[in-house]
């Protein structure tokens, strides 16, 4: 395994966190009304209705099938839904609005280039390329001193921090992320958790799903519970895990297999 | 042909043998004794065939990946198109070139057949269906892995284009190698279009083909090997760079 150094600011600057707060909750509230999607002759999405506010960090959860991963591109418009609205912050989904997001997939995808390369593409399309910046993107995912390795040479878990640095390099206001620690070892989960934190520590809205229950109770500022394409049960993460409303989720929680 | 239907003739055997020996030694002796008119038939040779394979990777590159980036009615037939014109045959699009380029021809005023121009023109013309039918290939399964990326990003299909094209630089190396391949080696349109006019039109494969028809098999046996020879290297170039860039991962 590669030695490397995770470089995290001792402290946000409030300032900053509070300036891009303002910014994306001019995207907010993110209301989802009777949302479905079909495919195949399937209904993956079924009639859902969601509403998020830009505070905090909101985990999509649930079992597998249940839709999240769907609801995830849904919401960054990489798929249409069949019927049904999405709006953020009371305007229809746009390119402006897309632009203001970032998603990172559950299998990071990387440019067949350098880790300082993928980092440069996305920092020249937003016309802020200058090496400064990407210095300070790999330093926070603790990816400097592999700047010049072949970014598909690197480890699962260093991909995935490149991916997350090169979402981060957009200067997202809405940072979706779709199951990212998926199939990582423990270090690199919690590494991503902690750049995950750090980054809604900025102000910035984090969407994230996951399946993982662990780490659900360490991100979560609220939880939506997915079923069969619906939203089973929506509340902030204390009372979720404390007290779970739905039947499905008590089930999940217990470990018990939800059919 | 010659040599395959000697072969099969024991009493000629011993004469192909000699045939052979005579031609590689003619081969080393011409390169190592500087002829002239084989350096400038293998110049204009590299030239037609170089300058053919820039016009086409610039079309070809931009076409395959336009069509493998973008959806539109139409698209399908453009792929078969493509892929049939692959194997166009040279002596056709000879006859097509000079016509279009013969006097009577649409473009007769601008005196360009029997010219090298002519030769590049109509091996252009047959290699960008090759190097486009690849591209395409090579781009539609890299933007399949890049697809919802580019979408996140918010990118334009020319930045889209661009990116791709970047990043399959090395595989595009193979594509440009196979058109470089047919263009060198191809004879009948090169023969119609340039008339294998000594010190101005005659390259490598229409040299070939007259010492062939002259008899003197083993002058024409040696110019093949040196086409062989200029074929070798530039695969074993194309092959080293790709070598390079799998070592590193980005290929």
């Amino acid at each position: 395994m590669r030695e490397f150094t995770l470089q995290m600011p001792h402290s946000v600057n409030a300032g900053s966190a509070s300036k891009a707060a303002a910014k994306a909750a001019s995207l907010f509230p993110l209301a989802v009304n009777a949302l479905i999607f079909e495919a195949g002759g399937r209904r993956l999405i079924d009639r859902l209705d969601l509403t998020l506010s830009a505070a905090g960090t909101t985990i999509l959860m649930g079992p597998n099938g249940a839709g999240k991963s769907l609801l995830l591109r849904l919401l960054h418009g990489l798929i249409l839904p069949s019927d049904g609205t999405i709006s953020w912050g009371g305007k229809q989904p746009d390119r402006d609005i897309q632009r203001r997001q970032a998603l990172v997939f559950q299998k990071p995808v990387l440019l067949r280039r350098s880790v300082t390369d993928n980092i440069d593409f996305v920092l020249r399309l937003h016309g802020q390329a200058d090496a400064e910046r990407r210095q300070e993107l790999l330093a926070r995912v603790g990816l400097l001193e592999l700047a010049h390795q072949p970014a598909r040479r690197l480890s699962g878990g260093e991909q995935q921090r490149l991916a997350l640095a090169r979402a981060l390099a957009t200067r997202p206001e809405v940072l979706l992320l779709d199951e990212p620690t998926s199939s990582l070892d423990p270090a690199s989960v919690l590494m991503i958790e902690q750049i995950v934190r750090e980054t809604a520590a900025r102000g910035v809205k984090v969407i994230f799903v996951t399946h993982d229950i662990g780490q659900a109770r360490r991100l979560a500022d609220d939880v939506v519970f997915l079923h069969r394409g619906s939203v089973a049960e929506h509340a902030p993460a204390a009372a979720f895990f404390s007290n779970p409303s739905s039947s499905v989720a008590r089930d999940f929680l217990a470990g018990r297999i939800i059919l | 042909m010659y040599i395959l239907h000697s072969c099969g003739n024991l009493r000629n055997k011993r004469c192909n043998l000699q045939d052979f020996a005579e031609a590689f030694r003619l081969a080393f002796g011409l390169v190592l004794s500087g002829d002239r008119d084989l350096f400038e038939i293998i110049v204009l040779s590299l030239q037609v065939s170089l300058s053919a394979l820039m016009i086409s990777c610039v079309i070809g590159f931009t076409l395959g990946t336009l069509v493998a980036v973008t959806r539109f009615p139409g698209r399908g037939l453009a792929v078969v198109t493509f892929n049939t014109l692959m194997g166009l045959p040279p002596v056709v699009v000879g006859l097509l070139v000079y016509l279009l380029l013969s006097r009577a021809g649409p473009l007769g005023t601008l005196g360009l057949l029997y010219t090298p121009t002519a030769m590049i023109i109509a091996q252009a013309i047959l290699i960008t269906p090759i190097v486009a039918a690849l591209t395409r290939q090579i781009i539609e399964d890299l933007f399949s892995e890049y697809d919802e990326l580019f979408q996140s990003l918010g990118l334009s299909v020319w930045q889209a284009m661009g990116a791709l094209l970047w990043d399959a630089r090395y595989s595009l190396i193979t594509v440009a190698l196979a058109g470089f391949g047919r263009a060198i080696a191809e004879v009948g349109a090169v023969m119609i279009v340039g008339g294998n006019i000594d010190h101005l039109t005659r390259v490598m494969t229409t040299a070939i083909a007259l010492e062939t028809s002259k008899g003197d098999l083993a002058l024409a046996l040696a110019l093949g090997i040196v086409l062989l020879a200029i074929s070798m290297t530039v695969n074993a170039l194309a092959l080293s760079m790709r070598a390079t860039a799998a070592r590193q991962a980005y290929a």
